[in-house]
């Protein structure tokens, strides 16, 4: 039905997937959490706890008055310590709610299986549930489930490429729960009336791939279901898992410039987030935990972990083996997300949150930042572009800051996977130039903006 | 603990310029030791003061311009092994010293250094000291004790230094002929493997060859360009009604061609560029070694297309995926 494209450009980092084959480890112990109001793309939720307050697993304690929001549910039960404006990891100011753990974990008891008969309750269930996109960008699901008039998508992407080096953790989703992955492909096809599934694995995970065929064989065996969802195996090649390269990859479709997958008639979903809906619609029981992957070269036991969401970052290195002793005294680098596109931390502060699917700990050696050095006009950053842009010429433009050039050379296209900064053998930081790049254009057309 | 901050992405390959310069200077190794089984001494040492003295002047350039010294990069060490392939064996050996002050000071460090130069510098140091000093810049030679595979029109008499005899290059003997291979020119074999006269890096065409292999293996250069270049000289030699196969294996072709219209800084950086640029310069080439008055065309027709880059770069800017084209305004 379809050909399937492959994208021009990417690049080989070393996979690193050194958590592959060790069972996700699920740590509950933790004294406090720390739950920031906003994890999602959006305004921030409105803290409804004071301290003092006595909350359960799965109370909602920030509500969401806006479309985009979704709800932030407690992860722990206990007494809140704290409600604080803090800056986040992510530079923005916000509440932040500290929960002090009574240990019990006592569920909320409100929190019940939602009663779904159609697409609208579907949606509104996917809201309740505080779901986001959990393979990092945070946008909230609900929204990708209301699609303009006329955009009704006609495929389910799936995404389970995971791309980025040392992550395994949507890996380890795939081998530990197919069943629930299946499930929640069909429910996702069920409420929003979509023919064909296409679930996108890359050829260096052949085990994840195996599980989920095998599972739609039992499938048909037991029950006699043969849901139109097809596991196919894509090169191993950065980024595969990015949107627009997936949804080329699995449906020959590509994504117009600026716009959503939505414009190619297109659903796309983490492997993860069809699960979670899977479990929600059977439990109840809200986004409150989350897989990661915790690995690098100063993390003493790489794993993959089932955290609180909220939990404190050291405490979760700690929990799960904590750092070599030689890193201690060191530098190291911390960094939230891959390799490739996480974000390095500059306090140790930082919980865990919804989007979050790795922290990395990386040792002096690998921590230590490039001397940048002159271009030499190789054009590795072109070819390697997967968005077919011209890093370089960016990269020039933002330091002079010719708005006119980054326009003419598509900066906002870019999708920031750091392809080009990774093969760059001068080792200029061409990514933070084209982010400086587009703040650039961003402030200029606000400008301009006042101006009319 | 000490917590490194830095914007992502956080893992960088391995390369890095020194080692691509490195992979280049490693490929022209095996010409310059086959330049110095063809001409002798002289060979090393035209080649050993034109290195020496680039790197030289590199390095006073950036110390005078107080910039950070950048001779370790080893680029220097690569205008200074291409300016030597570009001149001839019994050139007086302050004709070189020129040729690297005019290649490192004037044409790369004047416009800012590695990557900022608008011409290939080893290039453009050649046509200066061409036009400079013709005689001694076309003073071809060849050692005697090989002139013998030479081929017997390629030498007549004795001349330049000790043991050297001057040797005509295929390309002017090609011209005196009228485009036609007569049985006094060397043969194929002898063009291939550098039994002829020319430049020190023009003549072991064998040996560039392997390090050709050697850079395409490395991934350094891709042949998108020298490919189209030797392929548009082969079809328009042809149709023009001389021998393609003795044009391509004369003159500076193959060392232009693959490592002098490779060059990162002075070539577009798009694919479809690049394939352009190649074409521009087998058409140029062709047609100086046609029509033209001077034998070789190939230093010009690089030049040339370099002056083009940023215009062939504009016109083949690639389309966003996803994306459309400019529409003209």
């Amino acid at each position: 039905m379809f050909k399937l494209g492959h994208f021009s450009g990417g690049v080989h980092p070393k996979s690193n997937k050194n958590t592959h084959f060790y069972p996700t480890r699920r740590l509950d112990d933790f004294p406090v959490v720390r739950i920031p109001m906003s994890m999602h793309i959006g305004p921030p939720c409105t803290c409804i706890v004071k301290p003092g307050d006595h909350v359960l697993v799965g109370q909602v304690i920030g509500e969401a008055d806006t479309p985009m929001a979704v709800p932030i549910h407690s992860s722990v039960s206990g007494t809140v310590k704290s409600t604080q404006r803090e800056v986040a990891s992510n530079g923005r100011s916000m509440t932040v709610v500290t929960i002090e753990s009574d240990g019990q974990h006592t569920m909320h008891p409100d929190i019940r299986p939602p009663v779904v008969e159609n697409r609208d309750d579907f949606i509104r269930a996917l809201r309740e549930s505080g779901l986001v996109g959990l393979g990092g960008a945070g946008f909230p699901t609900h929204m990708k489930m209301k699609p303009p008039p006329g955009k009704e998508p006609d495929v389910l992407v799936i995404n389970a490429a995971e791309c980025e080096p040392y992550i395994t953790a949507d890996f380890r989703q795939c081998a530990e729960h197919p069943d629930e992955i299946i499930d929640g492909i069909m429910k996702v096809m069920h409420y929003m009336d979509i023919p064909l599934a296409q679930v996108g694995i890359e050829k260096n995970k052949p085990l994840a791939a195996d599980v989920l065929e095998y599972e739609l064989v039992k499938l048909n065996l037991s029950s006699n279901l043969q849901p139109n969802i097809k596991i196919q195996r894509l090169p191993t090649r950065y980024p595969q898992g990015a949107e627009k390269m997936l949804i080329y990859a699995l449906t020959g479709r590509k994504v117009p410039t600026g716009g959503l997958p939505h414009d190619a008639h297109v659903l796309v979903l983490n492997v993860s987030t069809v699960r979670f809906i899977s479990k929600y619609l059977k439990t109840g029981i809200p986004l409150i935990r989350k897989r990661v992957t915790l690995d690098g070269s100063a993390i003493q036991v790489p794993c993959n972990v089932n955290v609180p969401i909220g939990a404190p970052i050291p405490d979760v290195v700690e929990a799960a083996g904590g750092l070599h002793p030689g890193t201690k005294d060191g530098k190291v680098k911390v960094i939230m997300g891959g390799s490739m596109m996480g974000v390095a931390l500059d306090r140790l502060e930082a919980t865990i949150i919804k989007h979050n699917n790795a922290i990395l700990v990386f040792g002096e050696k690998e921590a230590d930042i490039p001397d940048e050095t002159q271009c030499i006009r190789c054009s590795r950053c072109v070819t390697s572009c997967p968005m077919h842009l011209m890093p370089t010429m960016l990269d020039n433009m933002a330091r002079n800051k010719d708005i006119d050039g980054l326009n003419h050379y598509h900066v906002m296209d870019c999708i920031e996977c750091g392809s080009c900064t990774y093969v760059c053998p001068a080792k200029r930081f061409l990514v933070q130039s084209i982010r400086n790049g587009k703040s650039y254009v961003r402030q200029a057309m606000a400008k301009e903006g006042t101006k009319k | 603990m000490i917590l490194q901050v830095s914007s992502s992405p956080h893992i960088r390959d391995r390369s890095s310029t020194p080692r691509l310069m490195l992979d280049v200077v490693i490929a022209l190794i095996p010409a310059l030791i086959a330049s110095i089984y063809m001409f002798g001494y002289r060979a090393a040492l035209v080649t050993a003061v034109t290195v020496g003295s680039a790197v030289l002047f590199e390095y006073i350039s950036r110390k005078v311009m107080k910039r950070y010294n950048s001779i370790s990069d080893y680029s220097a060490v690569v205008t200074g092994l291409l300016l030597a392939f570009n001149l001839s064996p019994t050139i007086p050996l302050y004709i070189p010293v020129i040729g690297s002050f005019i290649a490192i000071v004037i044409v790369k460090q004047m416009f800012g250094g590695i990557g900022q130069n608008f011409v290939n510098p080893a290039l453009a140091a050649r046509v200066i000291l061409t036009l400079s000093y013709p005689s001694a810049m076309t003073r071809w030679a060849i050692l005697a004790s090989r002139a013998k595979d030479a081929g017997a029109a390629a030498v007549n008499g004795a001349a330049g230094g000790a043991d050297l005899i001057s040797a005509a290059t295929p390309l002017y003997l090609l011209q005196d002929s009228g485009g036609q291979v007569t049985s006094d020119m060397p043969t194929y074999l002898h063009m291939f493997i550098g039994f002829k006269g020319g430049c020190l890096g023009e003549v072991p065409i064998l040996a560039l060859l392997i390090g050709i292999v050697y850079l395409v293996i490395r991934k350094t250069i891709a042949l998108w360009t020298p490919l189209a270049f030797v392929g548009t000289v082969g079809l328009l030699t042809f149709l023009g009604g001389q021998d393609p196969l003795y044009h391509m294996l004369s003159g500076g072709l193959v060392l232009g061609a693959f490592f002098m219209a490779t060059d990162y800084v002075t070539v577009p950086l798009t694919r479809s560029g690049r394939v352009i640029f190649g074409i521009g310069c087998g058409l140029i080439t062709s047609l100086i070694r046609l029509f033209g008055g001077m034998t070789e065309g190939v230093s010009f027709a690089i030049l040339f297309m370099n002056l083009l880059t940023p215009h062939i770069e504009r016109l083949t800017t690639p389309v966003p995926f996803g994306g459309r084209a400019h529409e003209k305004q």
